[in-house]
């Protein structure tokens, strides 16, 4: 079973550093445990020690100002950073119990999906933007099947079923985004990061998405990255404040953001800094 | 039940009168059209220049050229008539040999540059096209000749169409480069997060997204080595005849130019004439062709 097995590690982990790392749910099994985890960028560091437990099937939020390392956190899950030349992550990262850095980068991607800042559609047509995951994991069985079931999770379906071959450019901001998701979502992936998925997109389109991932917690887990306090304290279950490539304090959201522990968070929440 | 007053006197406004503003706002609308004149002005005489060269191209071009000219082998000196069919063959199977190796070359160490190079070897790699692509033509023609004429020991269409082609290759390569660069980095981790390998990534995203880009490169490399002369002149040499089979020396359009031009026939400088009306022909033929047929598929928006 997972959960004795985070029990000790978190545990562990806040004994040898005294940073707040034990699951915020410990009756959810664990999904991802980060343990002290740290991050450079050539000499310059950019995480200290962070150390997280992300529950299964729940949405947890990474807040905090600017440069502070929730981008830089959310791509160590999946191994994007492995893009950047100079880049270099030094710790455990355990992903239902198996350390990502020594499986296979691509199988990891499969299985952690991710949706990016602004909407990133290929120059394809949509369905084969859906497509896309499923071909380069070799896919076997009905791909219009398929394709079709990610739409309609990603509550795309209805506004592009008649027009699926048809380039993704022609979609409108919100949609790519939900193209987006839905790309990801083809592959199955355990674990969706999103990094802050709405800061380009208008209030309502942003509402849209909010509510598909509040549906997407039946299947996987989701860790998003935002700038926006509000969609934090409306769409997500727990809630970690970083600050200055630590975490400072890890809450199920409505404690976070009611009553949070740490002078710092207090101090960020009321817009005191940040 | 009254109504707040109004007050309905009109309201008075210092008079407007700043000589020193309506003077400096004059002065700068002054300047602004007189630069808007002066950019359009070096626009048109940009412009009047190609259509003067084409015009003019086309107009003592278009009167000699009839159907003979694409049909019919030179006719011998002093003879009227006549046409440069083989030269026209030639050019193209020139063509065709120094895309053979100077499109694989350039667009596939561009994807390297831009995608793999190391520091070290990619900036020795990208230096040493740039000295490539500054070396006279006639240089590379000795190098061909050199290379291959001399082992053969005869002229052949293989030796120009490989000078070509190593003209091709730095001009290629470093646009090939520059187009995939400008792919946006979003769009490969887009690809990459979803399990797809680097190369999977580079060929199935973002080769598709910047192939019009790529394409224009390859068809400037193509135009701008179909006009060269003087590396054709000791490879591919020229031929008065049909050139059968890759191994002979062939007329070629440039060359055909070049000899025509300067005889003292005015028959030939007729067809010299003709002969740069249907090399630009074949160029801008190539560009609306490739154009057409590519321009149905989907390129990223910028």
């Amino acid at each position: 079973m997972e959960i004795p097995a985070n029990a000790a590690a978190a545990a562990r982990v806040k004994i040898d550093m005294g940073i707040p790392a034990q699951n915020p749910e410990p009756q959810t099994p664990a999904r991802i445990q980060i343990e002290g985890l740290n991050f450079f960028y050539g000499k310059m560091q950019a995480l200290h020690n962070i150390s997280l437990v992300i529950p299964a099937n729940r949405i947890t939020a990474l807040i905090g100002p600017s440069g502070c390392g929730k981008s830089t956190l959310i791509r160590t899950i999946n191994r994007m950073h492995e893009t950047v030349r100079i880049a270099r992550a030094e710790g455990t990262i355990l992903l239902d119990n198996e350390d990502i850095f020594r499986l296979d980068v691509v199988r990891l991607r499969r299985r952690v999906g991710m949706v990016f800042q602004r909407p990133n559609p290929f120059p394809k047509s949509i369905f084969e933007n859906v497509a896309f995951g499923l071909r380069v994991n070799g896919f076997k069985g009905s791909l219009s099947e398929a394709v079709e079931r990610s739409l309609r999770r990603a509550a795309l379906w209805d506004e592009v079923k008649d027009k699926l071959h048809k380039s993704a450019y022609e979609l409108s901001g919100g949609q790519q985004q939900r193209l987006c998701i839905a790309r990801a979502l083809a592959v199955d992936p355990e674990v969706l990061l999103l990094d802050e998925p709405c800061s380009a997109l208008d209030p309502v389109t942003t509402a849209k998405i909010e509510e598909l991932l509040f549906n997407l917690k039946e299947y996987c887990t989701m860790v998003i990255v935002t700038h926006n306090m509000q969609q934090a304290a409306r769409s997500s279950d727990f809630t970690a404040f970083m600050l200055d490539g630590r975490v400072v304090e890890y809450q199920p959201t409505a404690r976070l953001f009611t009553n949070p522990s740490d002078p710092r968070t207090e101090a960020y929440l009321t817009g005191r800094f940040g | 039940m009254s109504h707040p007053p109004i007050n309905t006197s009109p309201i008075s406004h210092p008079p407007v009168s700043h000589p020193t503003m309506t003077h400096r706002l004059r002065w700068r609308k002054a300047v602004s059209v007189v630069m808007l004149s002066l950019t359009g002005l070096c626009a048109l005489l940009i412009i009047s220049i190609l259509f003067f060269i084409l015009g003019y191209l086309v107009w003592n071009g278009g009167k000699s050229l009839n159907w003979d000219f694409f049909t019919k082998l030179p006719a011998p000196v002093g003879e009227a008539g006549g046409g440069m069919a083989n030269a026209i063959v030639g050019t193209l199977k020139l063509l065709l040999i120094a895309s053979l190796i100077g499109i694989p070359i350039g667009v596939i160490g561009g994807i390297y540059l831009s995608e793999y190079g190391g520091r070290v070897f990619g900036f020795i790699v990208r230096y040493t096209t740039d000295l490539l692509n500054g070396v006279p033509s006639i240089v590379v023609g000795i190098f061909a000749y050199s290379l291959i004429v001399l082992h053969t020991k005869h002229f052949s269409t293989l030796a120009g169409g490989f000078a070509l082609g190593v003209m091709m290759i730095p001009i290629t390569l470093r646009s090939t480069e520059d187009f995939l660069l400008a792919v946006p980095r979003n769009l490969r981790e887009g690809a990459m997060a979803l399990g797809a390998s680097k190369w999977k990534t580079i060929t199935s995203v973002v080769i598709p997204a910047a192939y019009r880009g790529i394409l224009t490169a390859v068809l400037l490399a193509l135009a701008r080595v179909s006009g060269e002369t003087a590396p054709l002149l000791f490879t591919a040499f020229s031929n008065r005849y049909w050139s059968p089979g890759w191994n002979q020396p062939t007329a070629s359009l440039p060359v055909m130019i070049y000899t025509y031009a300067i005889a003292p026939y005015e028959d030939w400088h007729r067809q010299a004439w003709a002969a740069g009306v249907v090399l630009l022909g074949l160029v801008l033929a190539a560009n609306i062709i490739a154009r057409t047929v590519l321009s149905r598929g989907i390129a990223v928006p910028r």
